[in-house]
């Protein structure tokens, strides 16, 4: 294949500009993140403290923001997968409407929603103070993805034939729903599950608006060190987030491919 | 369902008629202030250039990536979608680290004798932020598209003689065009509502989002903050629709 020839140098070198417009901002911030003093480089030496003082004033955020995004998963799975079999088996007009409705949260900016929130619950204080307030402001805008993608699955036509054998051999619904379809739709949910996690781990648009000094998560921790900390805090918390999160999501992105080809059907 | 009606439908019911309260002119204060027009026009242009820049840059690398085979390719493009995963915030943190005061390239400028320059806090730093943002979910996408384009069209192309231009213009554009819709519109719509890099870089250069913000948090004008979060909501909303649309169902909202 003479493949490597016909590439115009032009394509190479905007693919080369851009791979640094991307890495050279991370390893900036990576080094601004381990040095004593950003202004004067790396003579100031190298130092740990940066860090250690992030996990101390930050360390409680981050355990929080994978909490929630744990908790956001599970709940999606328990209102979210339901939703999809409902909408996928119903074809009447309710049943679109509702659809075209879960597709707003995705396109109605993160701010809106969170006004909406605030201004209906705003005056429940104990719910208003609680991290429940941002989990539920984080199902809202996570569970159209999840939805979407499991009511697709669900729409498959060979599934509707499975369900009907196990109707005809005498399954309840129960036993069908568990037994038969969400096995079936697996991967789907497997898929889902990982993009609402990750898109609750870094929802920022939300969060700044439902937190309260008590409930924050880590983009919410990572903006208060930008404004109120030296630039080597920040750096330092945003190096806890490359090495904490990114492992994690791609862990999970990991398990989530070995999973789905072991029980690929 | 019920949830999704008590948490999402309740509350921007309770939003949509909120303006209502000051008057039917309050849904229209967007197009009939001066200021927040000029921040809807700011957003807007803003919002399309940088849709412009991100697919011609993430169909290029795209491309690229697609039809090169090199060592670490797959590395590379791991890379390359690293920022994926990334909040808002840390990108505009990235622009206040290279083009804030005390970055790299007002470093540069001094020693060329052209004083600190400092791009972080307006426009440039914004459109830089948000290329940024935006670039990882192109190329992914690019990448994909272009792996699954056909290589026969091209083939066929060139052996009657057409020129790369032409072929890039009468190929490459055609095959990729449904990707470009879809994908630009959701650029599109992210520009628009970006919140978190906008507030970190604390941008003299006022967008929607950070208007909103203001009129919510500073003056406590809930009904003004509802009216243009409506209009926001509005825009990104129809222009994701319309996309829809024209791409059909499959790829709607991906």
């Amino acid at each position: 294949m003479g493949n490597f020839r016909k590439t115009s140098p032009l394509l190479l070198v905007l693919t080369a500009l851009v791979t640094l417009y991307i890495v050279v901002p991370i390893l900036v911030s990576v080094k601004a993140g381990l040095v004593n003093n950003y202004s004067s480089g790396l003579e100031s030496g190298l130092t740990l403290r940066w860090l250690e003082q992030v996990w101390e004033v930050y360390g409680g955020t981050v355990r929080w923001s994978l909490a929630l995004a744990s908790l956001c998963v599970l709940g999606n799975l328990l209102i979210g997968v339901p939703c999809a079999y409902a909408l996928a088996r119903s074809s009447s007009r309710a049943a679109r409407l509702f659809e075209e409705l879960m597709t707003l949260p995705v396109a109605v900016p993160g701010l809106a929603t969170a006004l909406a929130l605030i201004l209906t619950f705003g005056t429940m204080r104990d719910f208003r103070q609680s991290y429940a307030f941002i989990l539920v402001g984080h199902m809202v805008f996570t569970m159209p993805f999840m939805v979407r993608i499991v009511s697709a699955a669900f729409q498959r036509d060979e599934l509707l034939t499975l369900e009907e054998a196990a109707r005809s051999l005498g399954a309840s619904f129960a036993q069908r729903f568990l037994g038969v379809l969400v096995p079936a739709v697996l991967p789907a949910i497997v898929a889902g599950s990982l993009t609402v996690f990750t898109l609750s781990v870094g929802e920022f648009n939300l969060t700044w608006m439902l937190h309260t000094p008590l409930t924050r998560t880590l983009p919410v921790g990572l903006v208060d060190s930008y404004t109120a900390m030296r630039i080597e805090v920040g750096s330092a918390y945003t190096l806890i987030f490359l090495l904490v999160i990114v492992p994690v999501l791609w862990g999970l992105q990991a398990l989530g491919t070995l999973f789905i080809r072991y029980h690929g059907t | 369902m019920a949830f999704f009606a008590a948490f999402w439908l309740l509350p921007v019911l309770q939003l949509l008629v909120l303006p209502a309260s000051k008057g039917w002119s309050a849904y229209f204060a967007v197009l009939t202030n001066a200021r927040y027009l000029q921040s809807l026009l700011q957003t807007l242009s803003l919002s399309l250039t940088v849709t412009l820049v991100t697919l011609v840059l993430g169909a290029a690398v795209g491309i690229t990536l697609a039809r090169q085979r090199f060592a670490g390719r797959q590395l590379l493009l791991s890379i390359l979608t690293l920022p994926l995963s990334f909040p808002g915030v840390i990108i505009g943190f990235f622009m206040i680290l290279l083009g804030g005061r005390q970055g790299p390239v007002a470093d540069l400028s001094e020693w060329l004798g052209q004083g600190r320059i400092t791009f972080a806090y307006g426009m440039t730093g914004l459109f830089l932020a948000y290329v940024y943002f935006s670039l990882p979910r192109a190329i992914a996408t690019y990448t994909a598209a272009a792996s699954a384009m056909n290589p026969h069209l091209e083939e066929a192309a060139r052996s009657l003689g057409a020129s790369r231009w032409r072929v890039a213009r009468d190929v490459w554009l055609l095959e990729l065009a449904p990707t470009t819709l879809a994908c630009g519109a959701i650029v599109f719509a992210t520009a628009m509502g970006a919140f978190g890099t906008a507030f970190t870089l604390s941008s003299k250069f006022e967008v929607l989002p950070i208007t909103i913000y203001n009129e919510f948090t500073n003056y406590a004008n809930f009904a003004l903050a509802a009216s243009l979060s409506i209009a926001l909501g509005l825009i990104t909303w129809l222009v994701l629709w319309a996309s829809g649309r024209a791409t059909g169902p499959a790829a709607a909202g991906t």
